[in-house]
């Protein structure tokens, strides 16, 4: 690993004026991607500003019922919080299903959402990725690409973003918060994570030296029906094959509300827009969820080795489609 | 040893003890543990937080050692394993549950593996939910152990001689 300087923020403000003295620094959050990443070679900062005791360790009601998380919330914390637990069940559980109780604890909010893709290439230095070294190709492509995207790709790029918990923060149509030397701005969290199109180094629309600050999610009456499903090569412990966030309110047997986002086939969490169109205001019934569902995935180009993940992600989307269905009130 | 752009001065309390030491910023916590302050309990598995060999608590939770910088751990509590026992030297109750039920058996992973569970009796005691907790219970609740429970919290740890049945038993034991 090339040595650093390490650099402790006190404040938002001392975070993103360190950040720009200092070329070629990073944030440090939990550090569990970060010095992974440093440790095979693919980062190496001359500085790291650490931001993991900013005072952003908060999840916390707002007057209008919206919920504010800090970005230095732990994910086990997030996903432990009764607010949490009782009106974004969908975001709990896909923080539950990523990594370990270990990584959990570590990990914060911000760092999630800007983790790097697993893509094996991506990590070796010693294997051509237009995401980690722009024009040198990509190993995946025709490579080893099972785990890899079936929607949404590029002849650039192939790669899945692995984050569970953004891939529920779609699906509640959540705003992320970003603070620059130019100020402050949101982004929405469905549209935060890029294709990656001609630019797969650019994995976010975060500008150079923004810090997520916080994460907004909108107002959600206890008990809205959501939940997340993944699939994985293993039990636990492994990154997603191909995961669902589903939000559902049925009322009078019609669909009044409805949000889904696909995880692990996509360089970013892939919102089923055609889907939720076709679904709202219909009938919640395994037809119509599965038209719908078809005709969203009617878009995806799988590789010679992933195949396997569109009907995987049509049947982990239909399941929780139905569970959800099954819970609402019936009228 | 000089501190310099590339190496700081920190203090940490490791089982009790405060050791102040001069780290290269590069040197995770685990490497302090290890090769700096002579406390070889917590191992060097993979070295990339996916075998949780390296389990140590700081500040009570549960963490990879080898994924923390020392550095961002000024003045944070550490307990490894070898800092378990009580203070008349007692082994702690999972310390004593792993000899009971020989849940191992090359050992290399068992100090994680110990310093985990003890992080994820803690963690459900105190209401935290897991992947498998029916989201419908209560949040206030201390969640029961289950043994579905039990393998999914403790699936961060990983077991090259496949000793789990046994260590799911030694943390059920200690859980009851
Ligand atoms: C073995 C293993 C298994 C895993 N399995 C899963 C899984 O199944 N599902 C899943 O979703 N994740 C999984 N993860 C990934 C894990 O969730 C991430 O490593 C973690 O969320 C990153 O958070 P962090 O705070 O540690 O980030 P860091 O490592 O500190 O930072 C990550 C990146 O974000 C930047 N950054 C950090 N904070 C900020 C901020 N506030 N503003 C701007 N930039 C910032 C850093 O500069 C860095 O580039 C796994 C990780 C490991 C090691
Ligand atoms: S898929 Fe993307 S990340 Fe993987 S090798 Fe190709 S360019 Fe790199």
């Amino acid at each position: 690993m090339k040595p650093f300087q390490y650099l402790r923020a006190r404040t938002v403000e001392e975070a993103t004026t360190l950040y720009a003295d200092h070329p070629g620094a990073r944030y440090l959050g939990g550090g569990t991607n970060l010095v992974d990443l440093m440790k095979q070679g693919v980062e190496t900062p001359g500085t790291l500003v650490d931001v993991s005791r900013l005072p952003l360790g908060e999840v916390r009601e707002l007057p209008d019922g919206s919920v504010r998380i800090g970005a230095m919330v732990r994910n086990s914390d997030l996903a432990a919080h009764p607010l949490v637990r009782e009106r974004y069940p969908v975001l709990s559980q896909a923080l539950l299903a990523g990594a370990s109780g270990q990584l959990r604890n570590a990990a914060t909010t911000g760092g999630n959402l800007l983790q790097r893709t697993r893509c094996p290439y991506f990590q070796d230095l010693s294997k051509p990725c237009n995401k980690r070294a722009p024009g040198s190709g990509c190993g995946a492509r025709e490579g080893v690409h099972r785990d890899h995207a079936i929607l949404g790709h590029s002849s650039q790029c192939i790669a899945t973003h692995p984050s569970d918990m953004a891939v529920a923060l779609a699906a509640l149509d959540a705003q992320v918060e970003l603070h620059g030397r130019q100020g402050e701005r949101t982004v929405a969290a469905d549209a935060f994570h890029r294709l990656p199109g001609d630019r797969p180094d650019q994995d976010t629309e975060i500008a150079p030296g923004e810090l997520v600050t916080g994460v907004l999610l909108p107002p959600a009456p206890a008990g809205l029906p959501s939940a997340y499903r993944k699939a994985r090569d293993r039990a636990s412990y492994a990154f997603a094959l191909a995961s669902a966030a589903v939000v559902l309110s049925v009322e009078d047997a019609r669909i009044r509300y409805v949000r889904i986002a696909f995880g692990g086939v996509a360089h970013r969490p892939w919102r089923a827009r055609r889907a939720e169109e076709a679904l709202l205001g219909g009938a919640a019934d395994d037809a119509a969820f599965s038209r719908a569902l078809r005709a969203e995935l009617a878009a995806a180009e799988p590789l010679r080795d992933n195949a396997f993940k569109v009907p995987l992600v049509r049947n982990l989307a239909h399941d929780v489609l139905t569970r959800l269905a099954a819970a609402a009130p019936r009228h | 040893m000089a501190t310099d752009a590339f190496r700081s001065d920190v203090r940490l309390t490791v089982n009790g003890t405060v050791h102040e030491v001069t780290v290269d910023h590069r040197s995770t916590l685990l490497d302090v543990l290890r090769e700096q302050l002579g406390l070889t309990g917590a191992k060097k598995g993979c070295d990339h937080g996916q075998c949780g060999a390296c389990t140590v608590l700081v500040e009570g939770r549960r963490v990879n050692s080898c994924l923390l910088l020392a550095v961002a751990h000024e003045a944070d509590e550490i307990t490894t394993v070898e800092g378990l026992h009580g203070p008349d030297g007692d082994l702690h109750p999972l310390q004593r549950a792993f000899l009971d039920r020989d849940a191992f058996q090359c050992g290399y992973c068992t100090p994680g593996q110990i310093c985990s569970a003890v992080g994820a009796l803690a963690e459900a005691a105190a209401g935290s939910p897991s992947y498998v907790t029916d989201p419908g219970t209560d949040p206030a609740a201390p969640v029961g152990l289950s043994r579905d429970e039990i393998r999914e919290r403790m699936s961060g740890n990983l077991c090259r001689c496949g000793a789990y049945p046994h260590i799911v038993e030694a943390v059920e034991d200690v859980a009851r």
